[in-house]
């Protein structure tokens, strides 16, 4: 018995442990990492990845995918460049709008059409992204410095970011509805099997509705702390965010079959390919290896791998025997 | 079976939206060409023709192998980045930078056979990871559209390869009876895949395990070397198209290549007919639905509108494509 409770554990807080591993790591290694700068830098980047991310959980738990969330975030930072002359919350509110725009068109695309998630998101993708592109007019958008725009993305609030504090703020939020409103159970019910949620008289379409309007809102949260903290609404950034999504939740335990998850695991897995980067760029400072930019991709990619084997081997022992060839 | 029914086995009423399903594609594509013959200037020229033909065979070529791969229930996100990977690779083999090769045809055939089939075993990689482990393609294969890009780039350090070897580029700009080579082999590949799908019994597989894949497993169909072997050949198909992509080019570079293609194969395999969610599949509507894309993005830009709206035009395509073909498989 105690070995399958050790591998479920495992299955649950490995994504925690490998977390703090990797934080020790860099802490003995080297001289700056537990540092101001380097944490408040690590954040506040890491937060846009985390507000999307946190979208992505939702939209997987209950089964679907959402591939739009990059280009939304996109959009969001064009559209909120665009009106941040009028104001900060002017632009606040205009990103996060285009975002919940998009996201509607998903969630009428899916509940209503019945369109695949997948091929609905695909299409919204290169919709958004042809968007921000004729707002944009194909180049980047100037923020406004007069309207204290800038200060969403660039200032600190009690010592830390403040797109920290909104990701923290949105995260805790996330939790309490998935943990303790009817909706937030709803979700995981959908993803289990939606059939049977719908014979038992829950809302499906309902909730479905909801979490693609949830992410497409916080890609464009996502979007306007882009725009605010680069100074610039980018129509061409956001290219595979929706990956590197889908890969922290991924990462963080949820299952893309739905129906599993958890809000503080994808937080975990956000922060855990974010802090690989920065060690890598750290051991990069160290001179004894020097990989060239281009070897992130190889490195997350096969990050990935190995955390898709273990899920799989670890999903694997609790259902019926898996056929080899 | 009561009599209503089998009154409608005999004679079905006519379906607006079967119909459209059946033969949309094929109608929007004859539209299509009575516009541009009516509106757009310069349209009824070999120059026109060739243009879009040249620019729909990579697409074709690799959607092929997405056909397949969709049919058994799939999806492959790993194209774009193979094609980098191919194209990177190949001009480091023709050029001597690996291992100085003195004869330029032994060089340049060593090149396309090993780069198409480096392809093919990354895409064999796939089939592994999805029928050995039971991961989701999607997730499958998100793995080597991360690390595949990255590779090509680690290879080729991200720097630009620019060449002239003729008997390479011969794929990209040579002719055979005055028809470009990559539409030769583009057609090829068609009349392969769709002979293949109909008429063999492993293609009948591909649709058995697209259609129930349980009941295929228990009908005794080796569902995990169906598996295997569609994603090697989306591999094969992939890695064959990025030499397409970088002799047109005289040049390849492995931040560029490919990208962005498997959204366009999958849209081309969309609108084509296949049902995304496997189980049916057709080739020839992969190559209309590829041409019909083409065509449209032709039109805009010939008439003056901009590429970024062309972007939002193709998603509506998609959309409504797929939204025909499920209320055509309704009723």
């Amino acid at each position: 018995m105690t070995r399958p409770r050790l591998i479920s554990l495992l299955g649950s807080y490995g994504v925690v442990l490998a977390l703090l591993l990797l934080i020790l790591f860099g802490w003995a290694r080297y001289d700056y990492f537990v540092g101001l700068f380097n944490i408040t830098s690590v954040l506040r980047y890491n937060s846009m990845f985390a507000l999307v991310a946190l979208g992505m959980c939702f939209v997987i738990m209950t089964g679907g995918i959402d591939l739009s969330v990059g280009s939304t975030a996109a959009l969001g930072s064009v559209v909120a460049a665009l009106a941040s002359p009028q104001g900060a919350w002017i632009g606040l509110g205009a990103g996060v709008g285009a975002g919940l725009c998009v996201g509607l068109i998903n969630a009428i695309l899916v509940t209503r059409l019945k369109i695949m998630p997948f091929v609905a998101t695909l299409a919204m993708m290169l919709a958004a992204s042809g968007t921000a592109l004729l707002l944009a007019d194909n180049q980047s958008v100037s923020v406004s410095y007069e309207s204290g725009f800038t200060s969403i993305g660039q200032d600190n609030f009690i010592g830390f970011p403040i797109p920290a504090w909104i990701a923290i703020m949105t995260y805790v939020v996330g939790w309490v509805v998935l943990n303790f409103t009817s909706t937030g159970r709803g979700v995981l019910a959908v993803g289990g099997n939606e059939d049977a949620t719908r014979l038992m008289g829950l809302p499906a379409d309902r909730i479905k509705f909801l979490v693609y309007l949830a992410s497409g809102g916080l890609a464009g949260l996502a979007g306007v702390i882009l725009a605010s903290q680069f100074g610039a609404g980018q129509p061409i950034e956001g290219v595979g965010w929706e990956l590197f999504a889908i890969a922290a939740v991924v990462v963080g335990g949820t299952l893309l079959t739905g129906g599993v998850g958890s809000v503080g695991a994808t937080l975990a897995g956000v922060l855990l390919l974010g802090i690989l980067f920065n060690v890598l760029n750290f051991e990069n400072g160290k001179g004894w290896i020097s990989l060239s930019a281009y070897w992130q991709s190889v490195i997350r990619g096969l990050f990935l791998l190995v955390v898709v084997i273990l899920q799989a081997k670890l999903s694997s022992r609790g259902s019926v025997a898996v056929r080899d060839y | 079976m009561t009599d209503t029914a089998r009154q409608q086995l005999i004679s079905r009423p006519f379906d607006p939206f079967d119909f459209m399903a059946r033969y949309g594609t094929l109608i929007a594509l004859a539209l299509l060409i009575l516009f541009n013959f009516a509106f757009t200037r310069n349209f009824a020229t070999m120059q026109t023709l060739n243009v879009n033909l040249t620019q729909v065979c990579t697409i074709v070529i690799v959607a092929v192998g997405m056909t397949l791969v969709i049919a058994t229930g799939g999806i492959d996100l790993s194209v774009g980045s193979l094609m980098a990977i191919s194209g990177a690779l190949a001009p480091m083999i023709f050029l001597g930078k690996i291992v100085p090769i003195g004869n330029v045809a032994l060089a340049v055939a060593a090149a396309m056979i090993i780069a198409v089939g480096v392809a093919g075993l990354f895409g064999l990689f796939n089939g592994w990871l999805i029928a050995r482990f039971r991961i989701q393609p999607i997730v499958a294969t998100l793995i080597l559209f991360i690390a595949g890009r990255g590779i090509a780039q680690v290879l080729t350090n991200g720097n630009l390869q620019t060449f002239r070897v003729p008997q390479f580029q011969w794929i990209g700009l040579g002719r055979l009876f005055g028809i470009p080579v990559q539409v030769v082999l583009m057609v090829l590949l068609v009349i392969a895949a769709a002979w293949m799908l109909k008429r063999t019994v492993f293609g009948r597989q591909i649709i058995a395990v697209g259609g129930n894949e349980r009941a295929a497993e228990l009908s005794g169909i080796a569902v995990s070397r169906v598996k295997l072997v569609v994603y090697t050949i989306s591999g094969l198909c992939a890695g064959i198209a990025g030499l397409v992509v970088i002799a047109i080019n005289s040049s390849s570079d492995a931040n560029l290549v490919g990208m962005g293609m498997e959204l366009d194969a999958i849209a081309a395999v969309a609108v084509g007919g296949t049902l995304l969610s496997g189980g049916k599949a057709t080739i020839i509507g992969t190559l209309l639905g590829a041409m019909t894309i083409q065509l449209v993005r032709y039109t805009l830009l010939a008439n003056g509108v901009p590429d970024a709206a062309a972007l939002v035009v193709k998603a509506g395509i998609i959309v409504l494509a797929v939204w025909i073909q499920q209320q055509g498989r309704r009723t």
